[in-house]
């Protein structure tokens, strides 16, 4: 009897013990991650998208808590995903209006990492479920995945070097759903093939991607609200 | 042989008819830029509403004056050749009409020479035509709205060609424009050999052209693979053809690239066939013609 009720109590504890580790940890990653109250980069930005040839962008990121973020390209023209808000860990892992759900551990990169499910309390939210990705030694994300109602998953995977102190990445890989594009037949009067889908348009292919290569970062030297108009 | 073609430009210039397209394309290109300055950025949501939900489209920096010149060559180049054809199908046929061509024929000068001189005459004032239709759409859009990088929209895809890649494919795309649009004074030089009123050239370029350009855009395969491969309103395209990018495998555009080269200078050469075919049979057929006007 003795020896059920020691078994009964473990059954019922662990799973709470385990809750608090997965709080604690992302306490940890959220208190790094507050270090930063605004930060201006310049980055290097590729975007892969089936239906989107453009070059290479010179980029500058602006980012202001709570959760303000803008890429612009101040010499050309960029295409940013609408969802590119996610870039921003802040949005994914700020408030408490979640449950934390610890997911086990998995290896990426030849690290492991702890794996966070973070299912919203409220209904009404636009995001469905959050996976986070967690190198415990250092207190980072590395992979996140958010299922959204209107804008199906994103996906980030993150590289850190220089600046691993305040949870910044180096290198960010956003991945996202995108829509079929196509013009009406007779409004571009197209030369030769290329009305047709040519070797490196692969419409099916609905997930585009954008590879964000940050040079430098100018943390807590303030950031103009305007920026973000 | 230059004084007799500063003579034809000299009639050509001399005749009102000749500057209705200038002021027709002046009314055009203008009409067009006032409209993408007030609306320029409704246009592009127009353009890329499939996408507008996917990106953040910057509108304002796409309606800049490379796309602008773009979307004015996009709109007016299918219809320049009907332009090109009031002076082209007038130049021979006209004179016919007005009893001065036997007069013409007096002169101590080949009948030969005389045609190519002509011919020139249409060369020439199609290159002043195209020259003025670079002038205010390349120029005035750039004075108007500035430069940026150029986003052409395709059917299946969008490119992005940065702002110092640009330039470059406007002087090839008008020089490409030329040839084409050479094509079509030699066509309605050569139904001019053959008329003896300038209105029935005319019409008939025009006509030609339509049901051409019909043909070229359809995409139906039986004429896909039989005619449309020979017809030069296909290849009229080409010009487009340098604004077609190439890029790497991860989808990033390399700059000073044309995807397509070859089939750009296939459409050259078929066009350069085209002009030696409609010049050369007008001139064969005009020497062997009784001129009764």
């Amino acid at each position: 009897m003795k020896a059920f009720s020691i078994l009964f109590l473990f059954i019922l504890l662990v799973p709470v013990a385990f809750s608090q580790d997965a709080n604690a940890l992302l306490e940890k990653v959220r208190n790094k991650l507050s270090l930063v109250n605004n930060y201006e980069a310049d980055a290097i930005m590729k975007t892969n998208v089936s239906f989107l040839k453009v070059p290479q962008a010179t980029v500058k990121v602006y980012f202001k808590k709570p959760d303000k973020i803008m890429i612009r390209n101040e010499k050309g023209i960029s295409f940013v995903p609408k969802g590119a808000v996610s870039i921003n860990l802040n949005n994914i892992i700020s408030g408490n209006n979640f449950t934390v759900i610890d997911a086990g551990h998995m290896t990426i990169n030849n690290n492991q990492v702890k794996i966070l499910k973070l299912l919203p309390a409220d209904e009404n939210n636009n995001v469905i479920l959050s996976t986070i990705f967690i190198d415990e030694k250092n207190a980072v994300i590395v992979k996140a995945k958010t299922t959204t109602k209107d804008n199906g998953t994103f996906e980030l995977d993150m590289k850190y070097g220089k600046f691993i102190e305040y949870g910044l990445a180096d290198n960010v890989v956003f991945t996202f759903n995108t829509k079929d594009y196509k013009m009406p037949k007779g409004f571009t009067f197209d030369y030769d093939n290329a009305a047709q889908k040519s070797d490196g348009v692969k419409n099916n292919d609905r997930q585009g991607k954008i590879e964000i290569k940050y040079l430098s970062y100018k943390i807590n030297k303030g950031v103009s609200d305007e920026i973000f108009k | 042989m230059w004084n007799l073609l500063q003579f034809e430009l000299f009639k050509t210039f001399k005749k009102p008819r000749t500057y209705i397209a200038f002021g027709a394309i002046a009314a055009i290109v203008f009409l067009i830029q006032l409209a993408l300055l007030i609306n320029g950025k409704e246009y592009v949501q127009f353009i890329l509403s499939s996408v507008d939900e996917t990106l953040v489209i910057p509108y304002e920096k796409i309606t800049n004056g490379y796309w602008i010149c773009f979307a004015i060559l996009n709109l007016l180049l299918i219809h320049v050749p009907i332009l090109v054809a009031l002076v082209s199908g007038d130049i021979i046929a006209g004179e016919a009409n007005a009893g001065t061509l036997r007069l013409l024929l007096t002169k101590p000068v080949s009948r030969t020479k005389l045609l190519i001189v002509k011919f020139f005459a249409c060369v020439i004032y199609t290159l002043i035509l195209l020259l003025w239709m670079a002038f205010l759409s390349l120029v005035i859009s750039v004075l108007l709205f500035g430069t940026n990088d150029l986003v052409v929209a395709k059917e299946f895809e969008l490119v992005q060609i940065e702002k110092a890649d640009v330039l470059w494919r406007y002087f090839a795309a008008f020089g490409f424009a030329a040839v084409a649009l050479i094509v079509v004074a030699s066509l309605s030089f050569f139904l001019s050999s053959i008329s003896e009123n300038s209105i029935g050239p005319i019409v008939a370029t025009v006509s030609i052209i339509i049901v051409l350009t019909i043909l070229s855009e359809m995409r139906i395969p039986i004429y896909d693979n039989t005619i449309k491969p020979y017809l030069f309103t296909t290849h009229m395209l080409g010009w487009k053809g340098f604004f077609y990018i190439d890029a790497d495998a991860d989808g990033q555009t390399i700059k000073g690239s044309v995807s397509n080269l070859p089939a750009i200078f296939k459409s050259l050469a078929v066009l350069f066939a085209y002009i030696i075919i409609f010049t050369g049979s007008a001139i064969f057929i005009f020497n062997r013609k009784d001129i009764l006007s």
